[in-house]
């Protein structure tokens, strides 16, 4: 399973890549997302899965899953939910100001001399 | 506080009180305050060297090594009379030079700054308080030749200065710090002790390369020699002062200053040798065709640097060879010609700036007949030209004959051979009838023929202006005629540079018939035919390509420079986000590729778990919904595919047995597709800008490239986890230390409380930035909304 799952994140990150290479705001921010999911299931992963129970402790049970990248993860998803946030309406803000959402057209001034 | 250190500080002192003094007292020049300096460092300066205390140490950074030692032995006390003297003439004479309206303060600042660098440089026994002085001089140096700053060329010229002495004075930092790494000292003199260790050391040539290049570029050596006609901008007690007496012998002196220790090598003995005889050739040669007055001057004083070059080339040969005291005469000579050439070129200097004074121009084509008008002026300029050239009784005879003498040495020693001696010889004997032709053709343009072609009313220049030249060329006809009283001095500076005792020194003007004699003669002979014959010559000149200079070079590489800085900064720094990514994103595949090909892919060994069916299911759905989103075509399709792969990890979270990240992925991802919803409203139609098949193309080979490395950096990881979690502990305490039986909650407030801790702020940041991003607006777009409303 293990396998599958590192493969699956580095299509995810492929995808992701991809998007962010484009020149659409709203595709790069899409991207980003996509390579949050990537790297929290990578994480998740590398830490083992499914080696035992659910972390939640009980006398009786001896193994569990180890909780410590669920801890990571857990921090990550909140960051990078507040970091999407204030991009997506980062972008709203500049498509208003702007009139544009092609990345290739925001360059500062060309000559500012 | 000694009396060395007193005598170095005091300029410094001088330099921050000046501006002020001239600020509050407008009525007294700042010149005289500032006169009061040099003359007290010069009083100083013997008095320390009457009681002997010529060696005081002063620590500043011991920790680093930094410290502000000096040492006064011969050759450190004639450049420190040099400089205190000359810089006491040159302040008076500048007094009565510039213009009142000038930024006086400003002046006095920066040549006040430059006499204590300079003092400080040849004193410092320290080499790390050396480069610190040694790039005060640069620096004092091109301020004063940017003094005017109104004027483009001061500018030019000034940077020109500044790029190439600052280079040589890196170089210098360099060659230092290699002999420390070598001798583990920070003084000189114990470096001058430890020579045989140097020359064993297999850094040896490293710190020879690193301080010939810093010495040359200093004093203007081939082909570094471009700067000093274009620092001829500056005012002329400046270039009479830095640029003939102090500043450009700091190279000679830093030649000397190593020569007990790099002489040892032949190489050292060559380069030295050839690249001043080299100097002198081209530049005396070059002196002849300046139409500027000037910029013979300042040809003229590269071509002496060289000859001193070549002096302390050959004088290498007595570090060389041990016992041989025939080659001993060139130091002499060299320390002789140090002074001499400080004493004439400094008068010729500031005659020139009479001249220019005077009539209002220094073209040598409109200057002409001058004798009858300024006749003190001529018979200052008459000896001090003549002593340039060589020509009895004066100084520049005596040190030239010198010269001659020991160039017809140095067939006696074994490193010259053949075709170098004569290819040296003949470098050298042109480079003199250059001089000579110069010297001769100054003269007679200037103050023969008929009257000149100015505007102005010429006449004689005010006594107090005359003073500072009269003194010096005083200087040049009693040490033409009485050498001997120089020689303490001289064999004192002559012991300082080979590190060994020269005997007893005696000049004189007759040597009797030898080769020397015979070349000085014959030199007279057709250099004075040459000055008559100057115009059916002067067209070999012409020959000379103006894209064939160095000058060109040095232009040519600082417009590549320029255009190769401006080029990279629009081709890849203002090329916009994507160009970027693409280069951090290759960077990352390179760098991981080429780490993955230094060994072979070993995965190790994988402990896996089971496969189900749904989760396969899962990935498939995954997949699917990736591949949707990058081909989608419109906004709410690719929104709705991200929440599809968003809502699937949520799912891998319950299958993997991690049920708050499914809770807390859940929700966010709820939260997410609603916020890109409300966006969506706003944001224009989903276009994709991906027109080309090579931009798709160029995506696509990055992104495969990116997922690869990564996929098999997590292969490879995962097959080698070394050792055990340290989960186990958090497990075993979670209900008896904290209480609490959901170990992610746990970990996430009390053991790992601080992560939590600034997650929390990172959100309310991100919750202010939003509110800010949507409040914030320029009061316009706000008007004009309400306005559409």
């Amino acid at each position: 399973m293990e396998v599958i799952m590192i493969i699956l994140s580095g299509i995810l990150i492929s995808a992701s890549v991809y998007l962010m290479l484009s020149r659409s705001l709203l595709r790069i921010i899409i991207g980003t997302s996509v390579l949050t999911h990537a790297v929290n299931l990578l994480l998740l992963t590398m830490g083992g899965l499914k080696q035992g129970a659910i972390p939640i402790y009980d006398e009786h049970l001896k193994r569990y899953v180890d909780p410590i990248p669920q801890a990571l993860i857990l921090t990550a998803i909140v960051i990078s939910f507040a970091v999407t946030a204030f991009f997506l309406v980062l972008a709203f803000r500049s498509y208003k100001e702007l009139g544009t959402d092609n990345m290739s057209m925001m360059k500062g001034v060309p000559d500012d001399e | 506080m000694s009396l060395l250190h007193t005598a170095v500080s005091l300029p410094f002192i001088g330099a921050m009180l000046i501006p002020a003094i001239y600020y509050y007292n407008k009525r007294i020049h700042p010149g005289y305050f500032a006169l009061i300096i040099p003359i007290a460092a010069a009083i100083l300066f013997i008095l320390a060297q009457l009681n002997n205390q010529i060696n005081q140490t002063l620590n500043w950074m011991p920790h680093i090594g930094l410290n502000l030692n000096f040492r006064m032995d011969g050759i450190s006390l004639l450049f420190c009379m040099l400089i205190t003297i000359i810089g006491a003439l040159v302040i008076f004479y500048s007094i009565h030079y510039l213009n009142k309206r000038e930024q006086l303060g400003h002046f006095y600042t920066y040549l006040l700054l430059f006499m204590g660098a300079m003092l400080g440089v040849v004193l410092s026994d320290n080499v790390l308080a050396l480069y610190l002085f040694w790039e005060l001089t640069s620096i004092s140096s091109f301020l004063l030749i940017a003094f005017w700053n109104h004027k483009q060329k001061s500018l030019e010229g000034a940077l020109k200065s500044m790029l190439i002495t600052v280079l040589g004075g890196l170089m210098l930092l360099g060659g230092l710090l290699t002999l420390v790494t070598i001798t583990n000292t920070f003084s000189l003199h114990e470096m001058v002790s430890k020579s045989d260790v140097i020359i064993q050391s297999p850094l040896f040539t490293t710190a020879m390369v690193f301080i010939l290049l810093a010495a040359f570029t200093k004093s203007a050596q081939f082909p570094f020699h471009i700067w000093l006609p274009d620092a001829m901008e500056a005012p002329t007690p400046v270039s009479a002062y830095l640029h003939s007496a102090t500043m450009v012998k700091a190279g000679v002196y830093l030649i000397a200053r190593f020569t007990p220790i790099f002489a040892l090598s032949a190489s050292w003995i060559y380069i030295v040798t050839f690249v001043g005889a080299l100097t002198l050739f081209w530049a005396s040669f070059n002196a002849v065709k300046q139409q500027d007055l000037k910029g013979v001057l300042a040809y003229s004083t590269v071509s002496q640097l060289g000859l001193m070059m070549t002096l302390l080339g050959i004088g290498g040969l007595g570090v060389y060879h041990d016992h041989q005291p025939l080659f001993y005469a060139a130091v002499a000579a060299c320390t002789f010609h140090i002074f001499n050439h400080a004493s004439f070129k400094g008068a010729l200097f500031m005659i020139v700036g009479i001249i220019d004074h005077e009539t209002g121009t220094r073209d040598l084509r409109k200057l002409s007949g001058l004798i009858q008008l300024m006749p003190v002026t001529f018979t200052a300029a008459i000896i001090s030209a003549l002593s340039m050239a060589g020509v009895p009784p004066f100084n520049g005879f005596l040190s030239k004959e010198m010269f001659l003498s020991s160039m017809f040495d140095i067939s006696e020693s074994n490193i010259f051979n053949g075709p170098s001696v004569v290819l040296l010889l003949a470098l050298v004997i042109i480079g003199s009838l250059f001089t000579f032709i110069y010297s001769v053709k100054f003269i007679k343009d200037v103050f023969f023929g008929h009257s000149p072609a100015v505007d102005k009313q010429v006449h004689e220049a005010p006594l107090f202006l005359l003073l500072s030249p009269l003194v010096m060329v005083a200087v040049v006809v009693i040490t033409g005629l009485f050498p001997n009283i120089l020689t303490g001095l001289i064999e004192s500076a002559s012991y300082a540079v080979l590190n060994k005792d020269i005997g007893h020194l005696h000049i004189s003007h007759w040597h009797g018939i030898n080769p020397a004699l015979i070349t000085t003669l014959l030199i007279f002979a057709i250099g004075t035919a040459l000055v008559f014959a100057y115009k059916y010559w002067h067209s070999v000149y012409l020959l000379q390509r103006p894209n064939w200079t160095f000058n060109y070079v040095y232009q040519k590489g600082l417009t590549a420079v320029e255009s190769i800085s401006y080029h990279i900064n629009n081709t890849i720094i203002a090329s916009g986000i994507r160009k970027h990514l693409i280069i951090i994103f290759t960077a990352l595949i390179v760098m991981t590729a080429v780490f993955l090909a230094q060994s072979p892919l070993n995965f190790g060994d994988w402990q896996l778990s089971e496969v189900r069916l749904f989760e396969l299911i899962l990935v498939v759905l995954i997949l699917i919904a990736t591949y949707m989103i990058i081909v989608a075509q419109s906004r709410i399709f690719s929104i709705i595919m991200l929440s599809a792969i968003g809502y699937s990890v949520g799912l891998f979270f319950v299958f993997f047995n991690a049920p708050d990240l499914a809770l807390t992925q859940l929700t966010i991802e709820t939260i997410s597709t609603a916020l890109f919803l409300m966006c969506f409203y706003h944001l224009p139609k989903l276009s994709r800008y991906e027109e080309t098949i090579k931009f798709r193309l160029t995506n696509a080979v990055i992104s495969v490239g990116v997922g690869l490395v990564v996929t098999i950096i997590a292969l490879i990881a995962y097959g080698h986890r070394f050792s055990p979690s340290i989960a186990e502990y958090y497990i075993k305490n979670v209900y008896e230390l904290a209480a609490g039986k959901n170990m992610v909650n746990v970990i996430l407030v009390d053991f790992r409380g601080f992560d939590t801790l600034f997650e929390s702020t990172v959100l309310g940041i991100a919750g202010i930035g939003i509110y800010t991003l949507i409040k914030l607006r320029d009061k316009k777009e706000v008007e004009h909304e309400q306005t559409e409303k």
